[in-house]
């Protein structure tokens, strides 16, 4: 066993770069040693990808057409059920509540980190201490996910009325109001998808910030100041100059947000696990996969993730591509 | 053409030293560190996974001992709280352990039918196990005639748990049926102390603390029999039956005035705090059901409270008198994937009186082997539901524990979803038959 381990570490680690450099030496020579120039120019770059296409189809391409075809297959991958699973997800009750959430999330959850990001990266730019300022916005996105539903799980502790409040909110709240009840923030379905949404803000304005402001830095002075001499006003300047030439950073930062908050899934697990109207479609996912062995629907759902990504990402990898082109 | 062929050869030679170089990381380190220290007798290891971790793995770090010293094998644990996704996972990757405590006997079954579990009758001293277990233990772990789990530690479920000193003070004695703990309860609550302290609150399996509730009402109701066939899915959730099991629960728990905080706080608490009220000064709340596992987090919480003594427990009320005896039990079970020498010893190891005694005296746990002596438990009240165990006439297992996973989840959401409005009892029981007719 142990020697069959070492020999397969020591074929790994130099037969595969051996293979590889033989395999570019090979071709190399029979390019070189062909005569058609314009054949031989064509198949070349052909040549020096295929290595990385093939790894690319093996872990990437492969695995999502996988996905796709089991989504429309039964729970154990054996029997053809054809939209089935799709049907599941836009007819159950239960599922409709998880479609709605994802649209809570992705709707005010990018609202308010864009907008708080914008916020934060414009008045800090006009402060000494914007460093620290900025610093102490960003520290959440150093903690992970998981981390911060802890943390945030604590804040929200409900303990009866007439009880000292452990949670940081409740007791801020019941110290500042003096007849304000203590709400059990995260079971109450008036309120518990919003504080989750919160608990995600509070991670991700850093980010937005911090990309933000670095446009907000790459707008010339000389703009700003000749606006100035114009006689417009700050909000005029704000609106009509600041904000258009950051427009391409203001849509890459929102599709990107949309992004990941399509896939929201760690804050929702670890604080409520989906339970009281808060299930988000990753979660459900996960549920699907892991507890109910249900490949298809679990797939179905992947697919539907992914058909809802890829306009965002287009969006996004073409504004990033026009943003580099002017930059 | 030729040319191309060799091409293809060449690629998916690279493409599977890729593979194998990514497998054989994986699994490379590993074994360097196993191979390292060379014992005198048996170099061998058993890779054991399970859900314990803390005060219970240290426990079981210390069975281990005198099994290792005796044999010199190698027992390499792992611990995760998500057994049920990461022992799948496993499995199905054709990696498991050697041996693993399983997610529920539904989950075993599952196992069993898939051909991955190792039958135990091939590797344990059946004579023993006989001896040693009671016959409802071993049936349990049976799947299609094949003894495939093995339960090493065991709990019993549906227990009230009480101050003695609040008994005094109120005045009640210990209820035989269900009707009479209503109406002390009823009682108390007239006197402006909630009865209950009930909190739902477990992370992923939120709600679970309610299933155990529902489970004893229904098995005091309508008997092991009916209670067997409910959770093999037989029963519909809508059918009389089932209902009338929910509004009894309701009868505490939508009440705001029975249950200490609101339904908020019911949904919001860890069920491993649930039981502070009752220990307030003064007292919150007077009664909690849980089962016998609570005592550790009691003594935790409060390590100056004496079990037996500052606390205690009744057992669950009878619904119907007929099923009076019967008890409803948990435990964690074990299931064996390689069949190794390794395996085959520890296996065999856990299953002992001797093995078992470290659960009983270290954590507060019941053995399922009856010939751990009572000596073992650590105090008055463990030993007391060592007897019920040992004496009881009929042992069922946690229902919702024997349920397929979507159904388990579903009870658990239903539970919630319950407590949160009783007056939704209808569509919760129409979601919960719904998903009946699917997993089964």
């Amino acid at each position: 066993m142990l020697i069959q381990r070492v020999f397969l570490s020591i074929l790994a680690v130099v037969a595969v770069p051996a293979v590889l450099v033989v395999y570019m030496f090979l071709s190399e020579k029979g390019l070189i040693k062909s005569k058609r120039k314009s054949f031989t120019d064509r198949i070349r770059p052909l040549l020096w990808l295929l290595p990385a296409l093939l790894l690319i189809s093996g872990i990437l391409i492969y695995p999502v057409i996988n996905t796709v075809v089991l989504s429309f297959m039964s729970a154990n991958s054996t029997e053809f059920v054809g939209l089935k699973n799709f049907a599941y997800i836009f007819a159950e009750k239960e599922m409709l509540i998880v479609l709605r959430n994802n649209a809570l999330w992705v709707v005010f959850f990018t609202l308010l980190t864009v907008t708080l990001g914008l916020l934060i990266a414009v008045l800090t730019d006009r402060v000494k201490y914007e460093s620290v300022a900025k610093a102490f916005i960003f520290l959440p996105m150093a903690i992970s996910f998981v981390a911060a539903g802890v943390i945030w799980k604590f804040m929200y502790e409900f303990r009866p009325i007439g009880t000292p409040q452990i949670g940081t909110v409740n007791a801020i709240l019941t110290g500042l109001i003096s007849d304000f009840k203590p709400q059990a923030w995260l079971s109450n379905r008036s309120q518990n998808n919003w504080a989750l949404i919160i608990v995600g803000v509070w991670m991700w304005t850093g980010f937005a910030m911090v990309i933000l402001s670095a446009a907000l830095k790459g707008i010339p002075y000389q703009l700003v100041e000749a606006a100035r001499i114009d006689g417009a006003n700050e909000f005029n300047i704000f609106f009509r100059i600041i904000l258009p030439l950051m427009k391409n950073t203001v849509v890459v930062v929102t599709t990107t947000l949309v992004i990941n908050v399509l896939k929201i899934f760690d804050i929702v697990y670890v604080m409520t696990n989906g339970n009281l109207g808060t299930e988000v479609i990753a979660n459900r996912m996960y549920k699907e996969m892991f507890t109910y062995r249900n490949f298809g629907r679990a797939s179905a759902l992947a697919v539907l993730l992914l058909v809802v990504i890829i306009p965002v990402m287009l969006i996004n990898i073409r504004r990033l591509k026009e943003g580099g082109a002017r930059g | 053409m030729i040319k191309k062929g060799n091409l293809h050869r060449v690629f998916l030679f690279l493409l599977m030293a890729l593979v194998i170089s990514g497998l054989c990381f994986a699994g490379g380190k590993k074994e360097e560190k196993a191979a390292a220290p060379e014992e005198p007798k048996g170099t061998g290891k058993v890779t054991v996974m399970a859900v314990w971790g803390g005060q219970e793995l240290e426990v079981f770090r210390e069975m281990l001992k005198p099994f290792e010293e005796r044999t010199g094998y190698k027992v390499e644990y792992e611990g995760t709280r998500d057994l049920d996704a990461i022992l799948t996972t496993r499995v199905e990757a054709g990696n498991p352990p050697d041996i693993a405590g399983l997610p529920g006997p539904g989950k075993m079954a599952q196992f069993a039918a898939e051909g991955k579990l190792v039958d135990l009758s091939t590797v344990l001293d059946m004579e023993r196990i006989k001896a040693d277990y009671a016959q409802g233990w071993i049936d349990l772990g049976t799947v299609d005639g094949k003894l495939v789990g093995l339960f090493t530690k065991a709990a019993i479920k549906g227990l009230i748990w009480y101050r003695p000193d609040q008994k005094e003070k109120l005045g009640f004695a210990i209820p035989e049926s269900w009707d009479q703990l209503i109406s002390i309860s009823k009682n108390i609550s007239d006197k402006g102390v909630a009865p209950w302290a009930i909190g739902l609150e477990s992370g992923a399996a939120s709600g679970w603390v309610g299933t155990d509730w529902l489970e004893n009402i229904f098995l005091k109701t309508h008997g092991p029999e009916k209670y067997e066939a409910w959770y093999k899915g037989e029963i519909p959730w809508t059918s009389g039956e089932v209902r009338r099991v929910w509004q009894e629960w309701g009868k505490i728990v939508a009440d705001e005035k029975m249950i200490y905080g609101g339904k908020q706080y019911v949904l919001s608490t860890n069920f491993g705090q649930a039981h502070a009220p009752l220990f307030a000064d003064p007292p919150q709340a007077i009664f909690h059901h849980q089962a016998t596992f609570i005592v550790g987090f009691i003594q935790d919480q409060f390590p100056d409270l004496k079990p037996g003594e500052n606390y205690t427990f009744f057992k669950f009320p009878y619904v119907n008198s007929k099923w009076a005896k019967s008890v409803e039990a948990a435990g964690d079970v074990f299931g064996m994937f390689n069949k190794t020498p390794e395996a085959v010893a520890l296996m065999n190891y856990l299953s002992t009186p001797e093995a078992q005694a470290y659960w009983v005296s270290g954590t507060g746990a019941l053995s399922p082997n009856r010939n751990v002596s009572l000596v073992f438990y650590p105090d008055e009240i463990t030993k007391e539901a060592a007897k019920i165990l040992k004496e009881s006439e009929m042992v069922v297992f946690d229902a919702s524990d024997m349920m397929p996973g979507e159904m388990n989840n579903a009870f658990w959401s239903a539970v919630m979803d319950y407590v949160e409005n009783p007056a939704n009892l209808d569509s919760i029981l129409e979601r919960l038959e719904k998903v009946r007719k699917e997993a089964y």
